[in-house]
């Protein structure tokens, strides 16, 4: 019997799937849940199993462009025997057995295989270094340059005191941790921040559909993480009904499921509004790129003391700077700025976690 | 009407006979001899083996008992008992393939096998029908035609395998394996062992550094070589006397002459069948064994490579198994090669010389078995292990090893280079200690580090 192999549903704005790096190739024997190829989509690289064990026939090739759905292949699940009793008929007339690529591998292949890729990786007088763009770094490098084009993105600064914070999270941290488990980091009071000015500024929540305007009456909130793999936006979601322990506690799971490959789509797909920290690398400031077809993104940065004027008096106090980039086209400059001054107040006003 | 019959019984038939049979193909196999097993079970790989044993059990007591405190009196070894237990050795072995024939219901058919049609093999006048044939009818030693075989005075590696006594003295023509280790057993055994030589070195297949390294230890077992010398004539009267080209004359009991063997496509009636061969007589196949018909397939000592009974028996799963209808694929870089001598050599891959001919960009490193732990508990240190790798991939390309059971060792490196390893991931796999293998790890650290124990 036939078990038909078919592109997996990966999340609801994936449609089409590039078939990458086959691990199996037709005609292989597999066994049910065996990784067979690897498919890749704009978000991650996940790998298809077998359905079944059996032999597998495949009726794509790496780099095809197939849809969800799509029937990619099969695993014949009847025993070897059988399956020598069926082909016995061909060998009635062996002189029509097609020619295979052949079995024979000569030494040559293997030194073709080794010296070729030195020829592709460096030059000549080994100034340069050539390599092929994976198909997720060309995506990336795509998408971005679309974002460029497609939207009217600019970003507005200001700067937020973080001393409120600081000083909350050093009150709580102890009791916080032991009733929660969960080390009180300042992402959720940023989420918690974010949350506030949307609300006040919903142009930031929604998105450019045709000539209408989609607002999110939710707040599924992406958080930027860096991995080996490249970054990664997992997104929380409903996050404006979440607590502080919540919050961080589905970013902890989240981040050790982006560094561990073991992300699905499902958690990549669909923020309303993105946070970035470029801090955690000790950017000063920086402008971040929105991710489509969101109208906002979040840039935090490293918490640095600085001298400021507090009333008539100079004082020490660690600041951080706040960049927001926005699509102008849906949000006016207005908005933006109190949408950052939003931010800033409720994060220096804060004394309280609810 | 069979699905397949295999022609030829040795390591490549036999195994192809059982593979197939286990992939559901009425299958038979076609064995002239009265044994099954071929050349490396009846008068090959086994029995030499079983000889090399023995006689450095024997040259070992005599000489690394002592070190060891082992005082042994007298030690004497009788050449009968030594010939009855390979006999019983090989014995059990061809018995086990008959087991294995009757297991699989593989039919054992007794004769001489001639193609008379596409699908028709005459043996000894009863006709066989097959929709597939498998040629792997293997190979036979090379006489030089002023000394044909005699198999008492002109030995070939079959005659000298079946002496009754051994020579007080043996001139051997053709210092490659099957030479050296022959010329071991005898040399152990008393035996005044000459090698002459056509080539400046000994062992053409392996690296030079091993060849080198072989030949200097066999000169200290009291080998003697010649190199660069070719035989001309053959004078046999009581002793046989061997003519150089350079005039001189060097006498001897025996002569072995192992300058080769070449390919038994003889009397197989394929050239009738249109099937073609290359001067040499190798079967001539295209990527997947196919002769110029088909649906026959030449494996092994009869096709073109090195004359291996591991790779025939490759060939044999291959193509049985293609039969089948499965896709199998040999990768002939990751075919090692030993000389069962003492010390072993083996290898894999490519050649330092090789690579230098085909200008690949490499680096080579060697470790030495005297800087390894294992080898200085068993007194046992002699040799080294040499891996080349490429330079900007660090791609393993060869490994070399001239040392104590690198026949054994080998087969950690045959995996790394199947596997497409990289030198520093042969480097960072953790190795036992106090192993011999651990040189073959500190050899790669060479290569692109430095090693911890030089």
């Amino acid at each position: 019997m036939k078990t038909e192999i078919k592109i997996p549903s990966m999340g609801e704005s994936v449609v089409t799937v590039t078939i990458g790096s086959i691990l199996c190739p037709g005609g292989a024997q597999v066994k049910a849940d065996e990784e067979i190829l690897e498919m890749e989509t704009d978000k991650i690289n996940q790998a298809l199993n077998a359905p079944a064990s059996g032999k597998l026939t495949l009726n794509v090739k790496q780099g095809d462009v197939v849809k969800i759905g799509q029937v990619v292949g099969s695993v014949d699940t009847e025993s070897v025997g059988v399956a020598v009793e069926e082909k016995k008929e061909e060998k009635q007339q062996p002189k029509e057995t097609k020619r295979e690529e052949g079995v024979r591998k000569q030494p040559d292949e293997y030194l073709k295989e080794t010296v070729k890729r030195e020829e592709r990786a460096v030059s000549q007088d080994g100034k340069e270094t050539r390599k092929k763009m994976t198909k997720l770094r060309k995506i990336i490098a795509d998408r971005l340059v679309q974002v460029k084009n497609e939207t009217a993105m600019l970003t507005t600064f200001n700067e937020v005191d973080m001393s409120a914070v600081i000083a909350l999270r050093e009150k709580e941290q102890e009791s916080f941790q032991k009733k929660y488990g969960v080390k009180l980091g300042f992402m959720s009071f940023f989420v918690k921040a974010v949350i506030g000015a949307l609300r006040e500024f919903p142009e930031i929540n929604a998105r450019i559909e045709g000539d209408e305007i989609v607002y999110h009456n939710y707040f599924d909130i992406g958080l930027a993480v860096g991995t080996d793999r490249g970054l990664m936006v997992p997104v929380i979601r409903g996050a404006d009904q979440l607590s502080y322990a919540e919050i961080e506690k589905a970013l902890k799971e989240l981040a050790e499921k982006a560094r561990n490959g073991t992300i699905a789509v499902s958690d990549l797909q669909g923020g309303t509004f993105t946070i970035t920290n470029g801090g955690v690398y000790g950017s000063l400031l920086s402008t971040p790129i929105l991710n489509p077809p969101q109208s906002g993104i979040l840039g935090m940065h490293s918490i640095v003391k600085r001298p400021i004027a507090v009333g008539d008096q100079i004082a020490l106090r660690p600041m951080m700077y706040l960049a927001l980039s926005y699509d102008h086209r849906i949000v006016d400059g207005k908005e933006a700025i109190s949408f950052l001054m939003h931010i800033k107040k409720s994060l220096e006003q804060c004394t309280t976690l609810s | 009407m069979y699905d397949l019959v295999v022609i030829g019984s040795g390591p490549g038939g036999y195994v192809a006979a059982i593979r197939a049979a286990q992939l559901g193909l009425k299958t038979a196999c076609i064995e002239k001899e009265t044994t099954l097993g071929g050349t490396c079970l009846n008068v090959g790989c086994i029995p030499s083996k079983a000889l090399l044993s023995s006689s450095e059990l024997y040259y070992k007591m005599q000489n690394d008992a002592k070190k060891h405190g082992i005082q042994c009196g007298e030690i004497r070894y009788e050449f009968s008992e030594m010939m009855k237990r390979k006999s019983e050795v090989v014995f059990g072995f061809t018995k086990g393939i008959e087991g294995l024939f009757k297991k699989n219901k593989v039919d054992w058919i007794k004769g001489n096998a001639k193609l008379t049609g596409e699908h028709q093999i005459d043996v000894n006048g009863q006709t066989i029908e097959a929709k597939y044939i498998i040629l792997a009818t293997g190979s036979e030693p090379i006489a030089l035609p002023f000394m044909p075989f005699d198999e008492k005075r002109v030995l070939s590696s079959t005659g000298a395998l079946a002496l009754t006594q051994v020579p007080k003295s043996m001139l051997i023509v053709g210092a490659g394996v099957i030479g050296v280790e022959l010329g071991s057993v005898y040399s152990r055994l008393g035996s005044k062992v000459e090698f002459i030589e056509f080539l400046d070195r000994i062992c053409p297949a392996f690296d030079l550094a091993l060849s080198k390294g072989l030949q200097k230890s066999l000169t200290s077992q009291g080998m003697i070589f010649h190199l660069s010398q070719k035989v001309v004539k053959a004078d046999l009267g009581k002793q046989v006397v061997l003519t150089l080209e350079s005039g001189s004359q060097m006498e001897a009991d025996a002569a072995l002459v192992a300058i080769g063997r070449r390919p038994y496509s003889q009397d197989l009636g394929l050239d009738a069948l249109g099937i073609k061969k290359d001067p040499k007589g190798f079967v001539q196949i295209d990527a997947s064994f196919r002769t110029s018909i088909p649906h026959i397939f030449a494996i092994g000592d009869l096709v073109e490579g090195p004359m291996l009974a591991h790779k025939a028996s490759e060939e044999g799963v291959a193509v049985a198994e293609l039969i089948a209808g499965h896709r199998p694929s040999i990768d002939y870089i990751a075919i090692p090669n030993v000389a069962y001598t003492h010390p072993e050599v083996a290898s894999v891959g490519f050649t330092e010389e090789e690579l230098k001919k085909k200008g690949i960009a490499y680096k080579a490193a060697q470790f030495p078995f005297k800087a390894n732990s294992r080898a200085r508990c068993t007194g046992d240190d002699e040799g080294f292990v040499k891996i080349l790798a490429e330079v900007s991939t660090k791609k393993l390309l060869g490994v070399h090893i001239l040392g104590p059971n690198a026949s054994e060792l080998i087969g950690e490196a045959t995996v790394a280079i199947a596997a497409r390893m990289k030198a520093d991931e042969l480097a960072s796999t953790c190795h036992a200690h106090p192993t011999l293998s651990e040189a073959i790890k500190e050899a790669a650290m060479s290569l692109f580090g430095l090693p911890i124990h030089l």
